[in-house]
């Protein structure tokens, strides 16, 4: 039994139920505690006008009339027969408007973090090869740019700039998924994940840059370099290569954010991604709808952890000798 | 090394190809948008609206119902106004005129309304329409089960009688002369006998020009020509009510001509609109007040309430906080009973006349007060408690400002659980829509309204059977003044609303009521 406990792969597993136990409770809770109810969140002020008759049949139309743990477990027996509600707003299964927003949100995150990794290691690398230089202030100066600039702000300016001048706003056409329209869908996703990939490569520069300078700074690499090993083939498989493990964890990091927390930049380029899901469920108080959003999206950041836990094995010996 | 090699170039490689391969198609975009929004030559210009076309319309959030007797959103309301018709409806004027009603009486003691149903009518699925859908349509929502909105305004019909197919008879307890102009809410629209809330929730059947063509959720609604409208054929072939969640990025899809007709609540939003589209200002029978609970704390005080009326300058409150994007408002703002705001205990700011009736109340010093603001609910809430509190100040009334989440503060609101409150209140075309629910003792929003007299109460009750509308006008101008002289609210201004609409529409007519029941005859050159 010990054994079995101490086996990495069953602590993992265990681990990550333990943590979408805590995100149901968490949530299903936090809801509750909002103030106000779908029946105040769909008529507004309208509601004062309710006789008691109206109310109790809206609390039962809403089925916001049992007592919360029924309700609680009711969600949980359901989510574990595939049903995770029904939105009452889109008269549609929760599963179906998640199943639709989540690949939006995915190819979002993909090109954002392609984008990111593809400013990030180059920049952090070159900065770190001239520590303290001219391009090491550039880089830096880029990275604090990232870090500074708010992504609506970005998002704004640019919708509006390429809008204005150039006639340019593939996203005021109405989604189309890439199997659509492949040409219309890689323009609706070329702005957002432009601002997104910039925002989030500024950690990776960081990142990346202090990795290489310590990598840079330890003993094999001056062994290595008294070989006679190349500088590109130091560069590259020496120092690069170890300083992977914290870059691929910032990347993990911020992928699994962006799975859950792109929504300003949904919201800004009307993208229909989970992240506006649970944005206008919460505005609408459905319930059902922002519950089993967020956990699939906290069992998305969860599988995401695994693989990049996996990923450090793949790169690192030493992690697989352990 | 090779596998490092491998790792390391395929994904530089993968980016430089989407990259270059997102930039030529941004390019493609941009010729092709270009093309699509050039200037029109002045042919183009001129030339009459065609039939067919799509107008695309954009919203910050999709109808959260399609379903017309619970629907409350404002996104609703302009989809389901050109879906579903009601007996009455207004004109651009906001005077009463036939829509499924062709005509109607009103019998000499007004407790008896017989309206004669227009011919030939169907619904969208062919079924014809007759008396029998307007009785099923008013007997359910008056049903407490239904949870309808416009349960109240059926309140004072005591019974339905249909003698024949064209002809339907309410029956009133009293007579109601505002419930002709009560009867033009989407919330009374007639439905068929044959359908039930649960079909009409997910699809709809209307007598309106348009119908449900699709509807995805958070993405848009598209409405299609209805081909069995009773009235002139919409010119449009379809109506795409698509979202686009932020005003910005609305403002930025009108500007690239990839939307045609949209509503801006933020000016300077408004303003960032470029390209062939014209942005016109309507003023709105909303209106923006201080309320003040007169049945909670210091507020119980008149001489209280009168001071603070007389610290505030109302235009300076709407330059600060709206840009001066309005107009000071009374208490009554429907078109034909407008109120006079200058005819109130202080039209203008009068320190020295709020510091005598703080005087009067006893708190010469000054006193403090807390006043509830919403935050997300309507664009300038937050700055208009600023401007009010700064004002307050010079009065000795220190304001401070509880600003709640629109959720905490609705809820709030509904209880009538607070001292005084910032808020934006709907206005209506009769003046017993608009407050009819307020002030009376019995209107089922008074404990939100936090006052209610004897002299109310028959005001309210003789302007509902008074048909003379000379007479009429007398008694909503003592209702504004009985309001006004009590400070019951402080009535500050209303707003504009303003309406974006491409240059290629033709026919479109933007209302003060906020309605697009004009898309019916909008056509595209």
């Amino acid at each position: 039994m010990r054994r079995i406990l101490q086996s990495g792969a069953l602590r993992k597993t265990v681990g990550a139920f333990a943590t979408l136990g805590g995100v149901a409770v968490f949530v299903f809770f936090m809801l509750r505690a909002l103030p106000g109810d779908q029946i105040s969140a769909s008529l507004g002020t309208e509601a004062a006008g309710l006789t008691e008759g109206q109310r109790i049949a809206l609390v039962e139309y809403y089925g916001i009339d049992q007592s919360l743990p029924v309700q609680f477990f009711s969600w949980i027996g359901n989510l574990f027969q595939g049903n995770l509600g029904f939105s009452i707003r889109a008269q549609q299964p929760v599963l179906d408007l998640t199943i639709a927003a989540l690949p939006v949100t995915f190819q979002l995150a993909v090109f954002a973090i392609i984008l990111a990794l593809g400013i990030g290691v180059p920049i952090g690398m070159l900065s770190a090869s001239r520590a303290g230089k001219a391009r090491d202030v550039l880089g830096q100066a880029l990275s604090l740019l990232g870090l500074s600039i708010p992504a609506f702000l970005l998002a704004t300016t640019l919708l509006t700039y390429f809008a204005v001048n150039f006639g340019f706003n593939p996203n005021g056409l109405g989604y189309k998924t890439f199997f659509e329209d492949p040409s219309v869908n890689l323009q609706q996703m070329l702005l957002p994940s432009l601002v997104l990939g910039f925002g989030i490569s500024a950690p990776i520069i960081r990142t990346a840059r202090a990795a290489v300078l310590e990598i840079r700074g330890q003993d094999f690499i001056r062994t290595a370099r008294a070989k006679g090993v190349s500088t590109r083939t130091l560069q590259f498989r020496h120092i690069l290569r170890n300083a992977l493990i914290p870059i691929v964890t910032i990347t993990g990091l911020q992928f699994g954010y962006l799975l859950g927390g792109a929504v300003v930049i949904e919201q800004i380029f009307s993208l229909p991604g989970v992240g506006r899901q649970v944005l206008l469920g919460i505005q609408q108080k459905e319930f059902a709808l922002v519950q089993s959003t967020v956990l699939v999206i906290a069992g998305i950041f969860v599988i995401i952890n695994l693989l990049t836990d996996l990923l450090y094995r793949a790169i690192d010996p030493r992690v697989r000798a352990e | 090394m090779t596998q490092l090699k491998k790792w390391s170039v395929r994904p530089v490689k993968a980016f430089a190809l989407i990259s270059v391969a997102s930039l030529v198609l941004a390019g493609c975009a941009a010729a092709e948008e270009e093309e699509e929004t050039a200037t029109p030559t002045a042919t183009e210009a001129e030339a009459p609206a065609a039939v067919g076309g799509n107008l695309v319309v954009g919203l910050t959030v999709d109808p959260d119902t399609i379903f017309p007797w619970k629907a409350t959103q404002f996104q609703a309301f302009r989809m389901l106004e050109n879906v579903y018709d009601t007996l009455t409806a207004f004109d651009a004027d906001l005077n009463v005129v036939p829509a499924l009603a062709e005509s109607w009486e009103v019998s000499a003691d007004g407790t008896s309304i017989t309206f004669n149903l227009r011919d030939n009518v169907k619904f969208a699925d062919g079924s014809d329409f007759d008396s029998a859908d307007v009785k099923y349509s008013y007997e359910s929502i008056q049903v407490e089960a239904n949870a309808a909105v416009a349960r109240s305004t059926l309140g004072g019909v005591v019974s339905i009688e249909t003698p024949d197919a064209d002809t339907v008879v309410l029956n009133l307890a009293t007579a109601d002369v505002g419930l002709l102009a009560n009867l033009t809410g989407t919330n009374l629209a007639i439905v068929s006998s044959d359908d039930t809330e649960e079909e009409l929730s997910t699809a709809t059947n209307g007598t309106g020009p348009f119908m449900l063509e699709s509807r995805t959720a958070g993405q848009n609604v598209v409405l299609a020509r209805n081909p069995n409208y009773w009235g002139d054929p919409t010119p449009l072939d379809t109506v795409e009510f698509r979202v686009l969640p932020d005003e910005a990025a609305i403002a930025a899809a009108m500007s690239a001509g990839n939307v045609q007709l949209a509503l801006f609540s933020d000016p300077i939003t408004a303003r960032t609109v470029s390209g062939d589209v014209t942005v016109s200002t309507t003023p709105q029978l909303g209106y923006h007040a201080l309320m003040l609970n007169s049945r909670n704390g210091v507020m119980t005080d008149k001489n209280i309430r009168l001071a603070i009326q007389c610290s505030i300058d109302r235009q300076s409150v709407l330059d600060t906080a709206l840009l001066g994007e309005g107009e000071v408002t009374g208490p009554i703002t429907s078109p034909a009973f407008r109120s006079d705001p200058n005819a109130r205990p202080c039209p203008e700011r009068d320190l020295a006349k709020a510091a005598e009736y703080l005087a009067a109340s006893g708190n010469a010093d000054g006193i403090e007060i807390d006043v509830m603001v919403p935050q997300g609910l309507y664009a300038g809430e937050v700055e208009i408690g600023q401007a009010v509190a700064a004002q307050l100040a010079d009065a000795n009334i220190t304001m401070n400002l509880d600003v709640q989440e629109s959720g905490a503060y609705i809820d709030r609101w509904i209880a009538g659980d607070f001292v005084a409150a910032i808020a934006l209140n709907g206005g209506r075309p009769d003046p017993d829509g608009m407050y009819g629910r307020y002030f009376p003792s019995t209107g089922n929003l008074n404990q939100v309204a936090g006052y209610s007299s004897a002299t109310m109460d028959k005001l309210f009750a003789d302007g509902k059977v008074e048909s003379d509308p000379a007479k009429r006008k007398e008694i909503y101008a003592a209702v504004s003044a009985e309001l006004e002289d009590n400070a019951v609210w402080v009535w500050l201004f209303s707003g504009y609303s303003y309406t974006a609409t491409s240059d290629t529409m033709t026919g479109f007519t933007p209302m003060t009521t906020g309605s697009w029941q004009y898309l019916r005859t909008t056509g595209l050159k």
